[in-house]
């Protein structure tokens, strides 16, 4: 990590004057590797799977995904006989709880303003843990004790130094987030400013809503008539005017059948773009769903219940979902699911009736798309960003072991180094939010 | 519960046409009833017997005959399946699957104290009086969604959470309600006692202060023991007056009823080691997330291990958890079994061989994986001659699986229990 900043602060000039110092530039071309994985079985996701297939990647992108013979290897290239191994995209988690990510307080249950990003801890072992389970990709949101939490913060699992390292910015610089929004009985509380049914739910959330739909105009108004002065900014009624816009994604905690029906009111009423998450009873109202062409999140877990609305979770959601077409992904919800389980989701969908293309696209391209970002990440094309996972075997067995993980060409986890295999397997101090080492305490 | 035959009607006082036909259909339908509990033949492409070096038979046959017991198991050379008998097939049969530590049927599906939470009393830390039976409700999903997956025995009862949380019990999970402790296989088979952060309160709020407490009730069982066997031996004196919680102290201390232990941590485990060592009763360790900084000492001291799930969340006590324990375990030679857990929230239940799936992915083979889930946890509760295991003579408990048991794209496609079968979905 730390080699990893000097090297960013020595290569800064280049950075900030590439025209003046073309030589210099073109020096640091030369230094861009090109890897070469080859005779891999490769799961492109957006194709077919390819036998002894090659994967050519040049710095922090994919330059060819195809067979030995389509892809044609430069001398150059660095060649890694990859025979045995299996090769799929990196996996993306549309909904994850890892780095210490907290967002609204329990002073009122709508806070836009808030921002999980001022709260990760990119030193938490969570997240070493989450790239052991072959994540490269990931929405850390905050909790579903309110209507709304906060903004979400979508994050590319880098080693880096500082929560700024693994951020994703926008054309417009911006960073890549969402709104994490709920219903249902865990934003439904006894005292204070809280609902306490699912009526009163939705009269706050729409009020607010309406509340931004005028400060949208408001806002158009001012910059209509009089852009020289200064305008009063909401923090909060902001970040639903983005939504309203359709900058923002809302990503929805929903269970119930009702409840899902009810996101997908608001989403009529305000028009805007939303993910249904966990919806443990989307096969009850699965035509709805598809009607109303929204995207689902899904979890999987080994049984129903722990709460009323989960009773009637069952494990068929994905092939309910995939088979009317609706884009469906998987997500952890870690620590509900630790994400070194994340593979595991897939072969459930499997189980209870996914196809298994529609079931790795949950793993992957499916959930690109929900955070608006599959034209970089989600399947291994060429010009795509080179996130990808290394496995034991086939995905969706049981005895598939995560071996390496990469983001953008870097190598983000390996099983055969001892700290990165604390990580992925447990043991003496991996549950420590420090630098552990795989060294010590085993006899 | 197993009165599924019905009573034959008692004699008529005169002869009617609808009483005949009544009869004949209660003959019928005992007729029937007998089929359904013996003359079931299962042929399997593998059959994991679970017996000698735990490798499959290929092409078995099992037998399930009278009783609900086992009548022959062998390879389809050596076994034939005799006129009358219904046939089932599976790729893969093994022994009714055992879930070695559950609170299934005491925490259900809902999660709504008051209603369906009877798992863990409060009000006092130690209170190993509580039984099982008394809280148990086999009517609960959850039962029903473990057994159709293949779990037909659990070990189940009180939480891990207090000192002594109370009593656990075995039974099969086609028993709907406890109508007699004959419903059991077990009605007290261990009590639940926990040791670290999980049992620390306002008092005992110390690891010290828990283990004196314990300590200090274990003494006054070792005095009532005495004055028990004084009484025996001097017709002068009394045995003591009944006392519920004593009583059942006492039988831990008479080996008559296991201590299970749930500890995680390194000096947890090795506190449980020192009780053990002090009161010399028949310890089980439960959780044991540390096991594998103390192999040797667990070995010294013969005590069987029920590992904490596979995919336990690694927080608090469990930090340290390793997913290659069970595989550790099996390396050292230390009896272990995977169990289920207890769950505060959601999944509400685990699934038994869900967990050894994930074990032997972590370098416990596969035979193992099995075995920790049939006949390792029956062995470590004393049932290795009724279940977890297919062998003349045994439960006719199995579970059909349309490919590997341990692989999660496999389904479950039919479970026996006694002979009968008692879920044929595909799940």
């Amino acid at each position: 990590m730390r080699s990893r900043k000097l090297i960013a602060i020595a290569m800064a000039p280049f950075l900030l004057l590439p025209f003046f110092f073309s030589s210099a530039q073109e020096s640091r071309k030369s230094e861009v590797k090109v890897l070469a994985y080859t005779n891999a079985t490769i799961y492109p996701v957006s194709s077919p799977k390819i036998e002894k297939g090659t994967l050519l990647i040049k710095g922090d992108t994919i330059l060819a995904v195809g067979t030995s013979e389509d892809v044609k290897i430069p001398a150059e290239a660095e060649v890694i006989d990859a025979i045995g191994k299996t090769i799929i995209p990196g996996l993306i988690c549309t909904h994850s709880h890892i780095g210490s990510v907290a967002g609204a307080d329990s002073s009122s249950p709508i806070q836009p303003e808030v921002r999980v990003f001022d709260s990760i801890d990119v030193r938490n072992t969570s997240i070493n843990k989450a790239r052991a389970g072959g994540i490269t990709t990931a929405n850390l949101m905050s909790g579903s004790g309110h209507l709304l939490s906060g903004q979400t913060i979508y994050l590319k699992l880098r080693k880096g130094n500082i929560v700024d390292d693994l951020t994703i910015k926008l054309a417009d610089g911006s960073l890549a987030y969402g709104v994490k929004m709920a219903n249902g009985t865990n934003s439904i509380r006894d005292s204070g400013p809280f609902p306490g049914t699912r009526g009163k739910s939705v009269a706050l959330v729409r009020q607010k809503f309406i509340d931004a739909q005028a400060y949208l105009k408001k806002r158009e108004k001012h910059q209509e008539e009089k852009p020289e002065e200064a305008f009063e900014r909401d923090l909060a009624l902001e970040t639903l005017a983005d939504i309203l816009e359709g900058k923002r994604t809302v990503h929805h905690h929903t269970h119930r059948h009702d409840d899902i029906l009810t996101v997908l009111r608001l989403k009529e009423e305000f028009g805007f773009k939303v993910v249904l998450h966990h919806v443990s009873e989307a096969w009850k109202v699965a035509d709805e769903i598809a009607e109303a062409d929204v995207p689902c999140s899904i979890i999987f877990l080994d049984s129903p219940g722990g709460k009323l609305e989960a009773r009637d979770f069952e494990w068929k959601n994905g092939a309910e979902l995939s088979k009317r077409g609706v884009v469906t992904a998987f997500h952890t919800d870690d620590p509900i699911n630790d994400s070194r389980w994340f593979l595991r989701n897939a072969a459930v969908g499997v189980r209870a009736g996914m196809s298994r293309q529609k079931a790795l696209e949950g793993l992957t391209l499916a959930g690109a798309k929900m955070l608006d970002l599959d034209k970089s990440i989600g399947s291994l094309d060429p010009g795509k960003q080179a996130d990808f996972v290394m496995l034991s075997g086939d995905p969706f067995s049981i005895y598939t072991r995560v071996l390496e993980t990469h983001i953008e060409g870097e190598q983000v986890f390996d099983l055969e180094n001892p700290t990165d295999r604390l990580f992925a397997e447990g043991g003496y101090g991996a549950g420590h939010n420090r630098e552990a080492s795989g060294c010590c305490f085993y006899r | 519960m197993r009165a599924t035959i019905a009573k034959p009607p008692g004699v008529a006082s005169t002869v009617n046409f609808p009483l005949i036909h009544t009869m004949f259909k209660v003959i019928f339908a005992l007729a029937l009833t007998a089929v359904a509990h013996g003359q079931l033949a299962v042929k399997a492409d593998l059959l994991f017997t679970m017996t000698g070096d735990l490798k499959p038979i290929k092409n078995g046959i099992v037998l399930c005959g009278e009783k609900g017991k086992i009548r022959a198991v062998g390879p389809a050379s050596q076994v034939k399946i005799p006129k009358g008998y219904k046939t089932l097939t599976a790729k893969v049969v093994t022994p009714g699957i055992i879930d070695a530590h559950s609170t299934v049927g005491l925490s259900g599906i809902l999660n709504s104290p008051k209603h369906d939470q009877e798992q863990l009393e409060k009000s006092s830390p130690i209170q190993p009086e509580l039984r099982a039976v008394d809280a148990y409700n086999g009517r609960d999903p959850l039962v029903k969604w473990l057994r159709d997956l293949g779990v037909t025995t659990v070990h189940t009862g009180h939480a891990p959470g207090t000192l002594m949380s109370g009593q656990l019990m075995v039974l099969k999970t086609n028993v709907p309600s406890i109508t007699s402790m004959k419903d059991t296989l077990i009605a007290t088979s261990a009590v639940a006692s926990t040791l670290g952060a999980k049992a620390l309160s306002k008092s005992p709020g110390t690891r010290s202060k828990a283990i004196a407490m314990l300590r200090a009730e274990l003494m006054k069982a070792q005095t009532r023991l005495l004055k028990i066997e004084e009484a025996k031996n001097d017709e002068e004196k009394d045995a003591p007056a009944s006392n519920l919680k004593l009583d059942v102290l006492v039988d831990i201390l008479n080996k008559k009823t296991p201590l299970l232990i749930n500890a995680q941590r390194h000096q947890d485990l090795a506190s449980a080691l020192r009780l053990q060592e002090e009161f010399g009763f028949n310890l089980i360790l439960d959780g044991a997330a540390e096991a594998y900084l103390l192999l040797d000492e667990i070995k010294a001291a013969g005590v069987p291990v029920i590992v904490h799930p596979t995919m336990g969340r690694p927080f608090g006590d469990l930090e340290n958890m390793t997913f290659t324990l069970a595989a550790q375990l099996h390396k050292a030679g230390i009896l272990f079994a995977f169990q289920s857990g207890y769950e505060t929230y959601v999944p509400k239940t685990r699934v038994v061989h869900f967990e050894a799936a994930m074990a032997a992915a972590y370098g416990l083979p596969q035979e193992v994986a099995l075995a920790a889930c049939t006949i390792q946890p029956a062995k470590i509760l004393g049932l290795e001659k009724k279940i977890g295991s297919l062998a003349k003579g045994k439960h006719a408990d199995l579970a059909l699986f349309d490919g590997d048991p341990l692989e999660m794209t496999t389904h479950t496609t039919g479970v026996i229990i006694d002979g009968k079968v008692v879920s044929s979905k595909v799940k």
